[in-house]
């Protein structure tokens, strides 16, 4: 059947891999705004800005900052910065968040979208600045360089992308356990729900928001990492994702954290099956969805109308 | 409306016409300016009236302003006839994305147009009639009427100037109607217009597709000015800005985005040949004007003077 359609199997399961790729970024990134919404009530533009941005802190971690600092030995490579950029995004975020953010929660909801839209544009500028718009590539990490080939069905699969896929599922879902399963995830539910009420029992709320946020950014951040090896690090690579990213938001509803992960899988997958079928229309798949369910089910796959 | 704000209209009004008379401010920059000003009353006319923050106001101006090009000059269309055209072209546009986007509220409506009209960025790069990354360039500005040659300045600034003061006047009229106070009303507390009886979505859609409609009138005539449509017209960079200049010059006020669109049109022309600097200063002055400035120019000096809107 496929020979008939002139697609090879080979080519059908090299796009599902780039679709799922895709659809782990998405789902990263929606699982970071649905958070930051639920607790700040901000639709974080600034997101992704901030994947950006990690993606240009590994790489500046990997090659420029023993120039800065005159050390040659001392660079940040790929396993440490899969664990400081995220850290450092997040500090970025605290920042952020308590000395901007925090005083635009008792306004409406469009002043948090335009304050993190001017970020973003603040972000994209200065390392479009200072870096140029052609890019850098960030090389994968010895261990995950290289295929796996599978001859029983004549395809290759390259390491580093199995990588994403797993390490990004694995963040996904511990991130929903937290949330779901756990007493922390609990506060951090009660907080989205009436965060007047969590005060009264004591709770540090306004501490809860800024962690939340935090850890929104630092999501960001590992994303960025994450995509650092596979796509070119430029100052553009944010502001592209992220319109689909919201997209994704619409389509999934930001009510439930597992919505927002299959949601983002779901719509990576069935943009690489675009990719295949019909490459015109791969770009703007994910809008005709969200036109589709706009207007079946207007909350959203998951979500509840508030 | 007060006595003295229809007098300030009039001088403007007077200082705009006489224009073309100095040579210390270039028409082309002025029609640049008038057309951004239009842009953003009309973008106004939705944020500022009705409540309703679209993040996707570029797919309007552009496409009217690729509608008008294309006719314009693949077809040999007479300017008027162009800008009929892209207007009716982004008014059926805003109609589709409008009755789309009212069916979320708030914070979904600006993410639901922000990805419609990424949608219309993508089809303007891959559709045949659109010269992919060039653009449609060295569109004729024609003769208007058949007997007023627009390839002058001067002529084309007049042009300019009729089509700026219809927008306004068109906008104006629809903010002091009983049909404007309907959307004040909608913008001040929807779940009581609904319950007053009134069909919310309906006003919604209109206010949007006039808001849309002269959003493309604003872009069709960018496009005779300039003689170019091209992907920066419907990118989200512009639907960004469009917001800016509102903003900056003062959401819900009348006067409040011709202002804004002054200023950051002046902003860009300066910054235009240091890099990405444009861009910086853009999102320094959202920054600044969310955080400590959410009136606006006008709105400040409004609120200076007490004047009531």
């Amino acid at each position: 059947m496929f020979e008939l359609l002139g697609i090879t199997p080979q080519g059908l399961v090299a796009q599902l891999l780039v679709g799922l790729i895709n659809g782990s970024f998405y789902a990263i990134l929606s699982l970071g705004l649905a958070i930051i919404f639920g607790l700040l009530n901000i639709i974080n533009f600034s997101h992704g800005a901030q994947y950006t941005m990690g993606a240009f802190v590994a790489w500046i971690g990997l090659t420029q900052i023993s120039q800065w600092l005159g050390f040659p030995e001392l660079t940040m490579n790929y396993w440490f910065a899969l664990i400081l950029v995220p850290l450092i995004m997040a500090g970025f975020g605290l920042i952020l968040e308590r000395t901007m953010l925090r005083r635009l929660y008792h306004l409406d909801h469009l002043y948090g979208l335009l304050l993190t839209f001017g970020l973003a544009l603040i972000i994209e500028g200065l390392f479009r600045d200072w870096y140029g718009i052609s890019g850098e590539s960030y090389p994968a990490p010895e261990l995950l360089q290289g295929a796996i080939p599978l001859e029983a069905i004549g395809i290759i699969l390259p390491k580093y992308r199995i990588w994403v896929v797993a390490i990004s599922m694995l963040v996904c879902f511990s991130t929903w356990y937290v949330i779901e399963r756990t007493k922390l995830g609990a506060y951090l539910r009660a907080g989205t729900e009436n965060p007047k009420l969590l005060q009264a029992f004591g709770i540090n709320v306004p501490l809860m928001i800024s962690l939340a946020y935090a850890y929104g950014v630092g999501l960001a951040g590992f994303a960025g990492v994450l995509a650092a090896p596979i796509f070119q690090v430029n100052p553009l690579m944010g502001s592209n994702l992220i319109i689909i990213v919201f997209a994704v938001v619409v389509i999934g509803g930001m009510g439930s954290i597992m919505g927002a992960i299959l949601t983002g899988l779901g719509l990576g997958l069935i943009e690489g099956l675009t990719k295949v079928f019909y490459p015109e229309a791969s770009s703007v798949v994910i809008f005709v969805i969200m036109a589709i369910v706009l207007l079946l089910r207007p909350a959203g796959l998951f979500g509840r109308e508030k | 409306m007060h006595k003295n704000t229809k007098l300030l209209y009039l001088i403007l009004l007077l200082i705009a016409a006489l224009l073309p008379l100095q040579d210390f401010i270039y028409l082309v920059f002025a029609m640049k300016v008038l057309c951004f000003a239009l842009f953003a009353c009309a973008f106004n006319l939705l944020l500022g009236f009705t409540g309703l923050l679209s993040f996707g106001h570029a797919a309007f101006f552009g496409s009217a302003a690729y509608i008008t090009a294309y006719f314009c000059k693949e077809l040999g269309a007479a300017p008027e006839i162009g800008i009929l055209l892209g207007v009716f072209g982004s008014a059926l546009l805003g109609l589709l994305i409008g009755a789309l986007a009212i069916r979320r509220q708030g914070i979904y409506f600006a993410m639901v147009t922000l990805a419609l009209s990424q949608m219309i960025y993508f089809l303007a790069v891959q559709l045949p009639y659109t010269g992919g990354e060039d653009g449609i360039q060295g569109v004729p500005r024609g003769t208007l009427f058949g007997f007023i040659d627009l390839s002058n300045d001067v002529h084309m600034y007049y042009f300019v100037l009729a089509i700026f003061v219809f927008g306004f006047a068109l906008i104006m009229r629809t903010v002091y109607s009983p049909f404007g106070q309907i959307l004040k009303a909608i913008r001040e507390n929807e779940p009581r217009a609904v319950s007053l009886g009134y069909d919310v979505d309906r006003f919604k859609l209109i206010c949007f597709v006039i808001s849309a409609a002269l959003s493309g009138l604003a872009g069709s005539t960018k496009s005779l000015v300039f003689q170019l449509a091209t992907l920066t017209d419907v990118h989200w960079h512009m639907s960004g800005e469009v917001v800016l200049m509102t903003l900056l010059g003062g959401m819900g006020t009348i006067l409040g985005p011709v202002v804004g669109a002054g200023i950051v049109v002046s902003l860009q022309n300066y910054l235009a040949n240091i890099g990405s600097w444009s861009t910086i200063a853009t999102g320094f002055i959202f920054v600044v004007c969310v955080l400590a400035f959410r009136r606006g120019v006008v709105g400040e000096i409004s609120a200076f003077f007490k004047i009531k809107h």
